[in-house]
């Protein structure tokens, strides 16, 4: 199994990391062994803290429990523990988010403590069904030491996002979950961040591809995932691409952006440009998408023919920064009036009355 | 006494004692509005966890009616610019002065009442239509889009209620044989026409709401929709004279309800007669007035549409079948 | 020959029903709107404007008088896109604080919702019943942050202020008693004839279109898109908690009542769960710099308030205030589809439509 090379790469960020090196490590040959009394594990610093169990197996099993017990020594309160129990018990997660679809056995355990281990590395990132569940045993306050993930379940988990990825996009929650056990979230993590790519990826370069295949490889200025922005694929379009490109997120069948969450424009004094939020509620994925418009003539097309729900968004933008959308049914200034001087949010907007 | 008086040769003396007896039942109605809207507040504030009143004259508000008309007298008289003029000034008279006609055939008691006339029912129902005539003048006068639409409503609803109310009290008429309302009275010395005619009775109740103006049926006024109707450009004592006609129908038609259904002054066991007759009045009248105050905390309010449906397509027919019923019955039975 | 004329009714911006400075040009032809036209902006203060010029810190007071009826999700939403960006892992006690907070105030605004609406359509009672329960939590609210609308109460990193002694006891015996006081509503009024008559395949939208018009929350669920951030894209601790996303297929205003006192019943499923799970010590604050700086990039996340899907993006470049921030307001986005839903209706039912929307004007205009 490659799951070995994963470890491997994972110790080595652990290393760089130069945080608990040695406990990490220990954890690590611990899970090997997977024989380790857990109350060893337990580390000196308050920092260092029992990590997530991992009922992958029989031994998984056995193993969770010390581990329960390891945690309920540490910190985690009454209630933790009985979950820590309940998890190891092999007892069903409880249902959750993605409940209808989660697979059952090996899968969802792996998932669980996939989650269990993005709990522990960063709230921010979790996501996953079965986290509820795992964060019991995962986290206690305070926790801020990296749980050295498992190889072999942290490939299993990886092997489900993967093949989740190209079927459905509800996977894609559980995938990111996956990977954030892998990686680290923290944002001082940056550099192992980025050695691993997100979850989020395999969607990125599926919209690519679809976009590139049916509407030319050079449509698009950049694509990449927005780190800081819980990993969402951003695609930026070119100022003349950028309609075709909407309209073909919506009513492509692979991609099937159907809501429109957002839409605003900003000045970046460079530049104009329009953030479009999209998500698709049949497969449970976002995207976003931008586009650079030239600021002393800023026109882009409306995407109210294709979304009603941006008329007013782009009423907004045109109110407030000045954008004209051609192809606007009803393009007017929505909050100031039309009797309002400039456009405030411009970054050279000067009040028209000097005395407010 | 006042046979005598109405047959009496007509001259000064004669004049000003019914000027007298007028205006001192003017002002028991203006005491009873005075009151009646004190106890509306209090009732629904209680019944909404609230106290209602209770600064003005004493723990229980007793002065805060008189508080608020004193208010209302010295507010700033204000006319629309664009209002036609005549009519906004004389559309409160034209609502208000039916409300206090109709009191006049009113038997309060065997011996308190002013006009025993042989269509007393008839009468009633006939001149409180009028008060609909001024709500719509008002509206149309205001020159207010609001206003009008209150005015169409409490047209459309009075003509849409004025007809079952009257078909449902058909049946009582079939049973009493008269118009008159002391006949009606003493046609129940021996079983109210609230047990003899239940149907009639729960249709003109429903439509005596409707023509009352009050929830579930205050359409014309309704403040979430017209924000206040019909008398939304009103203000100071136009309005007060506007909510004077609506207390005094309430008091009308209490007194009406009470005597055409509930016995008027009637005990309801004979042992009981020892009990001056006013008092019973005053007892059964207070207890109608107590149930429109409650379904008014209650209800949520009608839509137009809605209401029409309901008066024409179901109190209508009721009311109809209730008379052939009736006529069956009697004709069967008695 | 009877000349008919169409006429333009003004319904606000002063108007009872409208729920603050909101106006609608009707025309009206009888009592039947032939078009509506929505006309915002009365109360927009420029938050985005002002933010520019602020501290991260000092932004939040404005989004208490965004959505002035859930300002805990507000709060909650401009911490939680800065946090995302910074990486800062929340203590458990401070996100246990923060949950029972923003779904006590769900409950608060969803309490308002029901009431107003049921004022809307003419019954005074209900809208005191929900406002003396309303009241309760409003109180503990103040308890806990010191004010009883604008709570200004978390920050980036935590939250101000730890629950004072007894609180999450009363929060815990809060509970039972709102569920009785629900069985109470429900008895009151949703089997009303009336009220049926009023609401009852009202202002009905199909999931599609619901879609196709941005709608979030309540609005959306009432199609049966069964769809809650708090479910789907679990922030904070909502992973947690177990609880039901209460959806409806029939799309109109009594579906989407019946929602609103789910939502209700579910979020005090949540608030019993936390109050049991609630984490004895711990700290409040996470560890963060005295001077908040979001990292140089953009970043646009969203939750679940009580009205909607509320979003908030910021690009920052990087300096302590940010460059550029944005609010995804629910009620913005969710009365694009009134003027569709009013063609053809009559006064009494825009009331009954605007009011089940459930907009905050404050919201709506930014």
């Amino acid at each position: 199994m490659s799951g070995e090379k994963d470890l491997e790469q994972l110790k080595k960020e652990a290393v760089a990391k130069a945080k608990a090196a040695a406990a990490a490590k220990r954890k690590a040959m611990e899970l090997a062994g997977g024989s380790a009394p857990a109350e060893d594990t337990a580390a000196p610093t308050a920092s260092a803290e029992p990590e997530a169990s991992t009922p992958a197996s029989d031994d998984g099993d056995d193993l969770a429990k010390k581990k329960a017990a390891a945690v309920a020594k540490a910190k985690a309160a009454a209630a933790a523990k009985k979950k820590a129990m309940e998890l190891a018990g092999g007892a069903p997660p409880a249902e959750t988010a993605e409940g209808d679809n989660a697979p059952a056995g090996d899968d969802a355990k792996a998932k669980a403590a996939a989650a269990a281990k993005a709990k522990a590395v960063a709230v921010a990132k979790a996501k996953a069904a079965a986290a509820a569940k795992a964060k019991a045993a995962g986290t206690s306050a305070d926790s801020d030491s990296d749980a050295a993930p498992i190889g072999g379940d942290d490939e299993k988990a990886k092997a489900i996002a993967a093949a989740k990825a190209k079927a459905k996009a509800v996977a894609a929650a559980k995938a990111k979950a996956a990977a954030a056990a892998g990686g680290k979230a923290d944002a001082t993590a940056a550099p192992a961040a980025e050695a691993k790519p997100s979850v989020n990826q395999a969607f990125l370069d599926k919209y690519v591809k679809v976009i590139s295949e049916h509407l030319g490889s050079d449509v698009l200025e950049d694509s990449y995932i927005n780190k800081l922005s819980k990993d969402v694929p951003t695609l930026v379009a070119k100022r003349d691409t950028y309609y075709k490109i909407a309209q073909f997120l919506k009513y492509n069948e692979l991609l099937g952006f159907d809501y429109l969450s957002e839409l605003h424009g900003s000045d970046f004094e460079t530049h104009m440009e329009v953030y479009v939020h999209l998500f698709s509620y049949k497969n449970r994925q976002s995207v976003a998408l931008k586009v650079k418009i030239d600021r002393s003539e800023p026109t882009i097309e409306s995407l109210q023919p294709l979304w009603a729900g941006a008329e007013w968004p782009e009423c907004e933008a045109y109110d407030l920064l000045g954008i004209k959308f051609p192809g606007h049914p009803d393009l007017r200034r929505i909050l100031l009036g039309e009797d309002w001087v400039g456009h405030p949010l411009r970054k050279d907007y000067e009040p028209y009355d000097v005395e407010v | 006494m006042i046979e005598e008086l109405l047959q009496s040769s007509p001259g000064w003396a004669n004049f000003g004692i019914f000027f007298l007896l007028g205006a001192v039942l003017l002002l028991i109605v203006l005491g009873f509005v005075t009151y009646g809207i004190l106890a509306e507040r209090k009732v629904l504030g209680y019944m909404q966890l609230r106290h209602g009143p209770n600064q003005v004259g004493g723990k229980w508000g007793l002065l805060q009616t008189v508080a608020d008309v004193l208010k209302l007298l010295l507010k700033e008289d204000i006319i629309p610019k664009a209002a036609d003029r005549p009519l906004f000034i004389i559309a409160p008279v034209i609502a208000f002065a039916p409300s206090f006609m109709v009191l006049a055939t009113m038997p309060f008691t065997d011996k308190f009442q002013f006009a025993d006339i042989g269509v007393g029912l008839l009468y009633y129902i006939a001149v409180s239509g009028l008060t609909t005539f001024g709500m719509l003048l008002g509206g149309w006068a205001s020159n207010n889009k609001y206003a009008l639409l209150g005015g169409m409503r409490a047209s459309a609803q009075m003509i849409s209620y004025e007809i079952p109310l009257v078909m449902s009290v058909l049946g009582v008429i079939l049973l009493t044989g008269s118009l008159n309302l002391n006949d009606m009275v003493e046609a129940q010395k021996h079983g109210w026409f609230i047990i003899l005619q239940p149907i009639g009775f729960v249709v003109f109740f429903i439509a005596s709401i409707a023509e009352l103006n009050r929830t579930p049926f205050d359409l014309p006024e309704s403040e979430n929709e017209l924000v206040a109707g019909y008398h939304v450009e009103y203000s100071g004592f136009r309005w007060a004279f506007f909510m004077l006609a609506e207390y005094v129908y309430l008091f009308a038609m209490s007194a009406l309800i009470t005597v055409v259904f509930l016995g008027g002054w009637l005990a309801p066991i004979s042992f009981l007669d020892f009990i001056p007759g006013a008092v019973w009045f005053a007892l059964k009248f207070s207890v109608v007035v107590f149930v429109y105050i409650w379904l008014r905390a209650t209800l949520p309010r009608f839509r137009a549409d809605k209401l029409m449906e309901f008066g024409w397509k179901v109190l209508l027919p009721i009311a109809l079948a209730n008379i052939f019923l009736t006529a069956l019955i009697k004709s069967l039975f008695f | 020959m009877i000349r008919t004329e169409e006429m333009i009714l003004n319904v606000g911006p002063q108007h009872p029903s409208t729920h603050g400075v909101f106006r609608l040009v009707v025309k009206i032809d009888g009592e039947i709107i032939t078009e509506a036209k929505p006309v915002i902006g009365y109360l927009h203060r420029g938050t985005e404007k002002l933010a520019e010029d602020l501290q991260y810190t000092q932004i939040i007071p404005y989004t208490d008088r965004m959505d002035y009826l859930s300002s805990m999700t507000n709060n909650y939403i401009l911490c939680h896109a800065v946090e995302t960006m910074m990486g800062i892992e929340i203590p458990e006690r401070a996100d246990f604080l923060r949950v029972i907070a923003m779904e006590l105030n769900r409950i608060a605004s969803h309490l308002v919702a029901w009431g107003t609406y049921i004022l809307d359509l003419g019954a005074t009672s209900p809208f005191i019943y929900a406002f003396r329960d309303r009241e309760m939590i409003i109180n503990m609210l103040n308890e806990l942050s010191g004010a009883r609308l604008t709570f200004n109460y978390m920050r980036v990193g935590g939250v101000k202020w730890d629950a004072p002694e007894g609180w999450i006891e009363k929060v815990g015996s809060f509970v039972p008693y709102l569920r009785g006081q629900l069985i109470g509503y429900h008895q009151l009024v949703s089997g009303n004839e009336i009220f049926l008559d009023r609401v009852k395949g009202v202002g009905k939208y199909t999931k599609e279109e619901a879609i196709q018009y941005s709608l979030s929350g309540p609005n959306l669920r009432s199609t049966g898109v069964k769809w809650d951030l708090r479910k789907d894209e679990p922030y904070s601790i909502y992973n947690r908690f177990n609880f039901d996303v209460p959806t409806s297929e029939d799309g109109d205003c009594l579906a989407r009542y019946h929602l609103r006192l789910q939502e209700i019943e579910e979020s005090l499923k949540i608030l019993e769960q936390a109050v049991e799970q609630f984490p004895g010590e711990g700290p409040i604050m996470a560890k963060v710099p005295k001077i908040i700086k979001a990292p140089k990039g953009e970043a646009f996340v969203r939750i679940e308030s009580p009205r909607g899907e509320i979003g908030c993006y910021i690009y920052s470049d990087g300096k302590k205030e940010p460059y550029r921030l944005k609010f995804r307001r629910p009620s913005f986005y969710n009365l694009q589809i009134l003027p569709k839903l009013l063609k053809g209706e009559n006064i009494a039912n825009m009331i009954a439509i605007l009011g089940a929307v459930d907009i905050v004007l404050g919201e709506v205009d930014g």
